[in-house]
């Protein structure tokens, strides 16, 4: 009587377990399926090399890719630099269980759940109304230019909202980094900051550039933090310099499938780029991941 | 007999509370080889690291008594354990290239040593490795990556790399216990003759590499230092009881 039980406990869970993967399979499918189709008619080299025409109801999306990647570039010049450093705090120099590293690994943690909303409300608050409108007081006597959205504040915002992901990152990559060879260099008579300079860092160096992959694959595609940072409707330049505004793709497709004057006229577009930005995130995260497999397989 | 490279006056160390030394106290000459032996956890791995100061590394750790090198206590605050680390040079127990090439793998020492002249480097490198006797062996590969050598050709690497810092003590950590029977005796061989140049302090498991390589040898035993005097003698005709069943085989 129990074995009958037993059995059917047994095929239950594995249906359900089953039934789990296939649906979260079917929805990845899905969405790329109808994404492609959407898509694909619209999506040609002219579309990603030219300006959007008619109200943004025709033409393509090249400022929109040129915002995003000059956005996630600036923000991974302050994000990765600063990740690494707090990483190399961390896993070098910070005693494991002190006050002061539990203080920054419960803030590194806590800034990995805030709403990417929050972000953007800061970077208004603080990058725009606090450090431009000082910096346009204290050196242009007043005249606007730092004191509203521009693509620095937009990226050093975007910089806050990745640089969990690159702390992590660094931080796995330096303990893969085997002990025995900082013994072998202290040994030589090496300084600590020799020791990681060229031995820790350089061990660590797929890690970093890991880390700062995923940061760009998921700044690329976030828009909440961007939204009152930097982040424009439409403009009819490339941005000239980092106090400019730019267009980006996530909110090209925020803006296409709320704010346009067609929205049914524009559904090919939102497709499209709802595909490039998908396929740019995509491909950046499985090169991350390739990286990162890379990094596992290296003896300790 | 000549003075003493090394004096080591009462030395106690402690994992945290846990006693790991007792009271060690010995001399250790220069251009001699010394061996440590003694069943694994008995201290001697741990007494060797005190002398370059490597378990300043480990948190939570203490250290009582005095050791002497060249008439300077190397535990005095005034010390520089970067300094220190350049004149004890330390090979360990698993051979532990940089995951760079042959050439910068020994250069690394003289180059953080602010050493950048490159004829000046080539001719550290080749000194280094012709000591190491691995200079026939890689002299036409010098910049393919050091990983690519064998587990016996790491080791000796390692101890070019050592040699390349110019040290006058050379603490070496069980060097061969990883190796097969032939690099072991080309490692042993090589000890032979560095210890004209050098001070060579070896911790081994094994008996014979003791009784064939050292003048002196240490016999340790649960954080105390049971026995130390001239190998002939430790090995033939030792003074305690716990020496001669140790090495007879009889525990350990």
């Amino acid at each position: 009587m129990k074995k009958w039980t037993n059995k059917l406990t047994g095929g239950i869970m594995v249906g359900t377990t089953a039934l789990s993967v296939v649906i979260i399979i079917a929805i990845i499918v899905v969405m790329f399926v109808v994404i492609i189709i959407g898509g694909k008619e619209q999506i040609s080299w002219k579309f990603l090399t030219s300006f959007p025409e008619d109200g943004m109801t025709k033409g393509g999306i090249f400022p929109a890719i040129f915002g995003t990647a000059l956005m996630v570039l600036l923000m991974s010049v302050a994000a990765v630099p600063f990740g690494t450093i707090t990483a190399i705090y961390l896993t070098e120099y910070a005693h494991e269980n002190s006050f002061l590293s539990k203080c920054i690994r419960f803030a590194v943690k806590t800034l990995a759940m805030v709403p990417s909303i929050i972000f953007g409300l800061f970077g208004l608050g603080f990058f725009i109304k606090f450090v431009g409108d000082g910096m346009d007081h204290a050196f242009l006597g007043g005249h606007l230019k730092w004191g509203q959205p521009n693509i620095l504040w937009a990226s050093l915002t975007m910089a806050l909202l990745t640089l969990p992901v690159v702390i992590v990152s660094v931080e796995e990559a330096i303990h893969t980094v085997p002990g025995s060879l900082r013994e072998a260099s202290l040994a030589l008579g090496a300084t600590k900051w020799q020791t990681i300079r060229k031995v820790v860092l350089p061990g660590a160096r797929s890690g970093i550039l890991t880390g700062t992959i995923l940061a760009v694959s998921r700044g690329a595609g976030e828009v909440a933090p961007i939204l009152f940072t930097g982040a424009a409707y439409y403009l009819a330049t490339l941005p000239h310099s980092v106090s400019d505004q730019f267009m980006s793709l996530g909110y090209h497709i925020y803006i296409m499938s709320t704010q346009s004057t067609n929205v049914d006229q524009t559904l090919p577009i939102q497709f499209a780029t709802t595909l490039v930005l998908l396929m740019l995130t995509f491909i950046l995260n499985f090169t991350a991941v390739i990286i990162r497999a890379r990094l596992r397989r290296t003896p300790k | 007999m000549k003075e003493a490279k090394i004096k080591i006056r009462n030395v106690s160390f402690y994992y945290g509370t846990k006693l790991a030394l007792n009271t060690v106290s010995l001399d250790i000459y220069a251009n001699q080889v010394t061996a440590f032996i003694g069943p694994s956890g008995c201290g001697k791995s741990t007494f060797l690291r005190t002398l370059n100061r490597m378990n300043d590394l480990i948190p939570n750790v203490k250290i009582t008594g005095e050791i002497i090198i060249d008439d300077v206590n190397i535990y005095d605050r005034q010390i520089d354990v970067v300094n220190l680390r350049k004149k004890i040079g330390m090979v360990f127990q698993k051979s532990n290239p940089f995951a760079k090439s042959i050439y910068e793998n020994v250069a690394y020492g003289p180059k953080i040593n602010g050493i950048h002249n490159k004829k000046v480097l080539e001719e550290i490198v080749e000194t280094s490795l012709k000591r190491a006797a691995i200079w026939d062996e890689v002299k036409d590969r010098l910049h393919d990556s050091a990983l690519g050598l064998s587990g016996g050709q790491q080791q000796r690497l390692c101890i070019a790399r050592t040699l390349a810092v110019n040290p006058e003590i050379i603490l070496m950590d069980e060097p061969a216990s990883a190796l097969d029977p032939i690099s072991t005796s080309k490692i042993e061989e090589l000890i032979f003759q560095l210890k004209e140049l050098y001070t060579i302090i070896i911790v081994t498991h094994n008996m014979q590499q003791a009784a064939r390589v050292s003048e002196m040898t240490a016999f340790f035993y649960i954080g105390e230092l049971i026995e130390y005097g001239k190998t002939k003698k430790i090995f033939t005709n030792p003074e305690k009881k716990q020496t001669e069943d140790y090495i007879t085989g009889r525990f350990g």
